[in-house]
């Protein structure tokens, strides 16, 4: 029952080819997001073409938005916004969520259940109108973006892993390390923690790819990033004109978060079950 | 021995009016955030102090946070949603007509969406494994990791750039024949059918597969039956609980769908509405909108977990 940590001896784990090219396909996104900006061909404020929602040619690999700028440069700069703004809200909500989950397994008492009704509450609020509340409430900005993100996310985490921390919870090994005088921190890090890694982290991927869905979905609104600066779905949000035209100003970026969400997806759905499988 | 239902629902309804109760918390509390104070927003720069002060008193705002959510709560319950502040109409009459729409819009979707995505879901689960399973469910994990919007500037692109077969915008002002209405519905509808549909046959054939796995299924199919009798007449009757809390689940879906389809095509619904009233910072539009959209979508779940308690026979 117990599900082992992976000891580097033992981490000979094999992918196969779907989850390796969807692997493949997030590693470039990552190395976009941090080393893009360095190769971008134009200044993404530029104006480099006199028309506007330009074709693809040899100058301007993606074509060319609604005021005749670099599309290529301006999706390399919004791999970083769109990247980086979920990285940072699904590691604020997936640590958090974790750890409150943990504490509220192994404690147990009022603080569970007031934590678990709470979440319960939270988590019946539609995410994107949430969103929509807070950010009309707040004004949008990059820092406030990622902090409704994690909140709206945080619900979800903290129930995932207070699922696994309770079934772990009443493992023999728990039991002797309370019976040794373990403190809780102890054995959360200790004990719960190890325990849990290979589940939690593929549940960080699927939150990634939900809060990629909702934050584009947040610019797509005209709530997310706003300009000068834009993210993918911002990008998708000020060159909806070209629709009619079928631009590559509007199709490039809708297919950048495609191929991001797609390939996370089937990544975490090809992971080995060693990693995968919950320790049910 | 007493059934243990009543009770079952008592408590399942009265978690959900707590939490409608925290939702409101919520709601009103983001809404107190707001930097900057709203009678002077609302009478601009030029405003007097006495001015500002009287619209205080008027507006309540100059009591306590705690009275103003009461008497907001008191109100809401009232059906007395207040005033907007953009053009200082009664709230409940701005949101009459818009949620009609939206139902409207939602109720099309559903009555198309429910019998394709049952009969497409018990369909995979049936024929698990084979080519058709995996080729509707590439296509399901294709609709959900995309966002909303995607999918509907693919239907704006294929319908009516490519195939110009209907209008990109959705007006539901002049609808005299069935033609136009269908005109008017077709590309909001698409939409939101590939975002529900997908929730609905996964969540569908995962229910019929856990049924389809119990031994007394095996033991139906190792007596002879055949395939479509062993899962209409065995399987099916007790799979219809688990399907029915999926199909209410994935209705739920349509709330934030119903937020995206409506900016994107100009649909005048209630969304929409509360999108427009986000970019005039109008609160009490935007708190009305959303507790109704919270209000439904608790309805959604609560049916959903609901049908779960009463369609399990071990708690009759």
């Amino acid at each position: 029952m117990a599900v082992s940590f992976p000891t580097p001896r033992r981490l000979g784990y094999r992918l196969n080819w779907t989850g390796a090219l969807a692997a493949l396909v997030v590693l470039f996104w990552a190395l976009t997001a941090i080393i893009g900006p360095w190769f971008m061909p134009h200044d993404p404020g530029e104006i480099v073409d006199f028309d506007f929602f330009g074709p693809i040619t040899d100058q301007l690999w993606l074509g060319s938005d609604y005021l005749g700028r670099d599309m290529f440069s301006r999706i390399l700069m919004g791999a970083r916004y769109t990247v980086g703004i979920s990285l940072a809200a699904v590691v604020l909500a997936c640590a958090s969520g974790v750890i409150l989950g943990m504490t509220a397994a192994v404690s147990g008492g009022w603080f569970d259940t007031v934590l678990s009704r709470l979440f319960d509450a939270l988590n019946s609020i539609p995410s994107k109108l949430f969103g929509l509340v807070m950010v009309a409430a707040v004004g949008s900005s990059i820092p406030v973006l990622i902090l409704v993100l994690a909140v709206i996310y945080l619900p979800g985490a903290f129930r995932f892993a207070r699922a696994l921390a309770v079934n772990i919870n009443t493992m023999d090994y728990v039991t002797v390390a309370r019976a040794r005088g373990e403190r809780t921190p102890y054995l959360i890090m200790n004990e719960i923690l190890p325990n849990m890694t290979g589940p939690v982290l593929a549940d960080v991927g699927l939150r990634f790819v939900f809060i990629v869905l909702l934050l584009s979905g947040l610019s797509f609104l005209g709530l997310g990033v706003q300009p000068p600066y834009a993210d993918w779905g911002s990008l998708v949000r000020e060159n909806i004109g070209g629709l009619p035209f079928a631009a590559p100003a509007v199709i490039m970026p809708s297919l950048a978060i495609a191929t991001l969400t797609i390939s996370v997806n089937l990544l975490i759905d090809n992971l080995p079950t060693k990693i995968r499988d919950r320790s049910e | 021995m007493s059934s243990p239902i009543p009770r079952l629902v008592l408590g399942r309804l009265g978690i959900a009016a707590i939490t409608l109760l925290i939702v409101s918390v919520v709601v009103f509390g983001a809404t107190q955030m707001l930097p900057g104070d709203v009678a002077e927003i609302l009478l601009g720069q030029s405003a007097t102090p006495e001015a500002v002060a009287g619209l205080r008193k008027a507006m309540n705002l100059d009591q306590p946070a705690i009275m103003q959510y009461g008497s907001w709560l008191w109100g809401l319950l009232r059906g007395d949603l207040g005033t907007s502040y953009a053009n200082s109409m009664p709230v409940a009459d701005l949101i009459g007509g818009r949620l009609v729409n939206t139902l409207r819009l939602g109720a099309v979707t559903a009555a198309i969406a429910v019998p394709l995505a049952l009969s497409l879901g018990i369909a995979t689960a049936m024929y698990r494994g084979t080519a058709f399973d995996r080729a509707v469910n590439a296509c399901i994990i294709a609709v959900i990791s995309v966002p909303e919007f995607m999918i509907a500037t693919l239907a704006v692109l294929v319908f009516a750039v490519w195939l110009k077969w209907l209008p990109a915008l959705s007006v539901n002002s002049d609808i005299d024949s069935i033609t136009q209405m269908l005109r008017v519905f077709a590309m909001p509808v698409i939409t939101l059918l590939c975002v529900i549909c997908a929730q609905m046959i996964r969540m569908t054939r995962a229910a019929m597969i856990s049924v389809l796995d119990s031994p007394y299924v095996e033991m139906a199919l190792l007596k002879g039956a055949s395939r479509s009798r062993m899962v209409l007449r065995h399987a099916l009757p007790n799979a219809v609980g688990p399907i029915v809390n999926a199909v209410a689940l994935s209705l739920s879906y349509l709330v934030g769908g119903v937020i995206i389809v409506e900016t994107v095509f100009n649909y005048p619904g209630i969304a929409r509405l509360m999108v427009d009233s986000v970019a005039t910072r109008d609160l009490p539009l935007i708190q009305g909108c959303a507790m109704i959209f919270c209000i439904g979508y608790l309805i959604l779940i609560t049916v959903a977990d609901l049908i779960a308690i009463l369609s399990n026979p071990r708690l009759r």
